[in-house]
């Protein structure tokens, strides 16, 4: 059984806009799926529907085999979400927030406030359990959506941009408890604008652009699909120009910067090589952005879609 | 119990803990303003207009003002949670769980109809610092009480539902709110009236909620209370239905 099944799902707005143009993808039992995708390309549309906070125009809609027009309590028993945006009830305590969700999931008070206890420890919370969501700093109220989706243990969980505005450290922390979650069995569908995020976690993808989906594979044939990738090499002289390395697009960076374009089909070595030859030593190297990012913005056609921060 | 039930229970506990939580909103401005009407309509003038329907005038508007802060309470409460909910987007977490429509109003009913009689008290209590307060049939009026109450209750959900700004949660209980329960014979008897407007205010609902409660606490009414208990019990199965219809509906909430 599939964890999630999409047929032709289309929506339009009342405002005339086609946020989604008869997309279909599945999502297996046990991925880490990344849906990327540029501003207003529709991934929070397709989990708004999912969630039933947006009502589709046509198509269909499965969540572990239960269709969202016949059987949507089934369907949402097995969803949590993390929205883009902050919905919590800034005037409630944290505590009271998990209990209250659970509550609404139909469990039982006794074990609502038992798994509330737990998702709070999880997320580095339980201190603050009796804070109002408003005194928690950006990062916190986060962290609070993020146990408050686990409470009911959904087998589906949806993250829509869940480490937006979070510090280093919590991102890191939150990738740690989302890979043992994964592979403890729940399906996790992720979407974010840090492709690094996607890339690093994600095991499928796929990007969906003006409402149409226009990739969806492994991660790792997305990726080799990159025709090209951009490095910048650090080299101990000063250079007034870049060195014409041949067979190879090369600008100055910096002084100290070059930047290097390598196509698939060609190898690093001859750069340093012909390096060499000119007597210009490389200190270190890496990526100009990640190899996502570049292929994303490749798919998309448009550099000014570029996602990264 | 099934996880419906749960799911009700979770979010009629949350809606009547915050009545109480923030109490100083809740049940203290009803009771200084109660206060304010019993000194001032009832004591400095209600000692020149004597008696009314054969009753001492502060005994006579004790009932329609108890009704009257039942009214406005049980609205403002609903209304103001359900909208705050959809205003900082909280509504989200009943919305993506399956607890179902009908759960979502009973839940917010429980929160407006705990708010009534707390405040139902409240009045009472201060209407005794004034008057005497015999309560003829007080089963009665607890009745009349709770299905006004809940009557209020799902008005303002659906005024909550429809609202997309603040501006639009003032509007009804300012301009249709204020007016009918004013007209609604908290202050004087519709007798007194030309016969023109008195078949005018027999459309007015609030008549029947006032003069039920009357009646439950003097026994004596301008309406006849089974005539009243009929108008509050349509008027609550039509906007229960309404209020569960544009949430299944998801108008106002979905988008």
């Amino acid at each position: 059984m599939k964890a999630l099944s999409i047929q032709d799902l289309s929506k339009q707005y009342k405002s005339g806009v086609q946020a989604l143009n008869s997309i279909n993808f599945e999502v297996n039992q046990g991925d880490f799926f990344a849906l990327l995708g540029p501003n207003g390309a529709g991934k929070t549309t397709a989990i708004g529907i999912l969630t039933s906070l947006v009502n589709k125009t046509s198509g269909s809609v499965k969540v572990f085999g239960h269709d969202i027009d016949t059987a949507l309590s089934l369907a949402k028993a097995c969803l949590g979400v993390v929205p883009q945006e902050v919905n919590l009830n800034l005037f409630d305590k944290c505590i009271n927030t998990l209990v209250n969700q659970a509550g609404f999931y139909g469990i039982p008070r006794d074990e609502a406030k038992k798994r509330a206890k737990y998702y709070l420890e999880q997320m580095g919370l339980w201190e603050k359990r009796n804070s109002n969501a408003r005194d928690l700093s950006g990062g916190m109220k986060r962290r609070l959506m993020v146990a408050r989706s686990l409470v009911n243990q959904p087998k589906l969980l949806l993250l829509d941009e869940p480490t937006a505005g979070v510090d280093i450290e919590t991102r890191r922390m939150m990738w740690r408890f989302l890979r043992e979650l994964n592979q403890q069995g729940t399906t996790i569908i992720l979407t974010t604008h840090y492709l690094e995020e996607a890339e690093q976690l994600c095991d499928r993808v796929a990007i969906i652009d003006e409402g149409e989906i226009i990739e969806n594979d492994s991660m790792l044939n997305v990726l080799k699909k990159l025709k090209k990738e951009v490095f910048i090499l650090n080299v101990s002289q000063s250079l007034t120009e870049a060195p014409i390395i041949e067979g190879y697009e090369t600008s100055l960076k910096s002084p100290q910067e070059i930047e290097v374009s390598i196509l698939q089909s060609q190898g690093i070595n001859e750069v340093f090589a012909q390096l060499d030859t000119l007597a210009i030593s490389v200190i270190s190297m890496r990526n100009k952005t990640g190899r996502l990012e570049e292929l994303f913005i490749d798919l998309t056609n448009n550099p000014s879609k570029e996602t990264t921060e | 119990m099934s996880p419906q039930m749960i799911s009700m229970f979770a979010l009629m506990r949350k809606e009547t803990s915050r009545v109480l939580r923030i109490w100083v909103q809740t049940l203290i401005p009803p009771g200084i303003t109660m206060s304010l009407y019993f000194i001032i309509f009832g004591t400095l003038i209600g000692k020149r207009i004597g008696e009314m329907d054969g009753y001492p005038y502060m005994e006579y508007i004790a009932p329609g003002l108890i009704m009257m802060s039942v009214i406005t309470n049980s609205y403002g409460n609903v209304v103001g949670s359900f909208f705050n909910a959809k205003i900082q987007r909280h509504i989200e977490e009943m919305l993506v769980s399956p607890m179902d429509e009908t759960s979502i109003v009973i839940g917010y009913l429980a929160g407006g109809i705990i708010r009534g009689l707390f405040v139902a008290t409240v009045v009472s209590f201060i209407a005794l610092f004034f008057t005497e307060l015999n309560i003829k049939y007080p089963l009665l009026a607890l009745l009349v009480i709770i299905m006004t109450a809940s009557v209020f209750s799902l008005a303002g959900l659906i005024n909550a539902i429809f609202a997309k700004k603040f501006d639009d949660i003032a509007v009804i209980p300012s301009f249709v709110l204020a007016p009918l329960t004013y007209l609604g014979g908290v202050f004087y008897t519709v007798s007194l009236l030309p016969e023109f407007w008195q078949t005018v205010s027999r459309l007015n609902p609030i008549l029947y909620m006032v003069n039920s409660m009357r009646y439950s606490v003097l026994g004596t009414s301008d309406i006849e209370i089974v005539d009243g208990l009929l108008m509050i019990g349509g008027f609550f199965i039509l906007l229960l239905s309404v209020a569960v219809y544009l949430l299944k509906k998801g108008i106002g909430i979905r988008d």
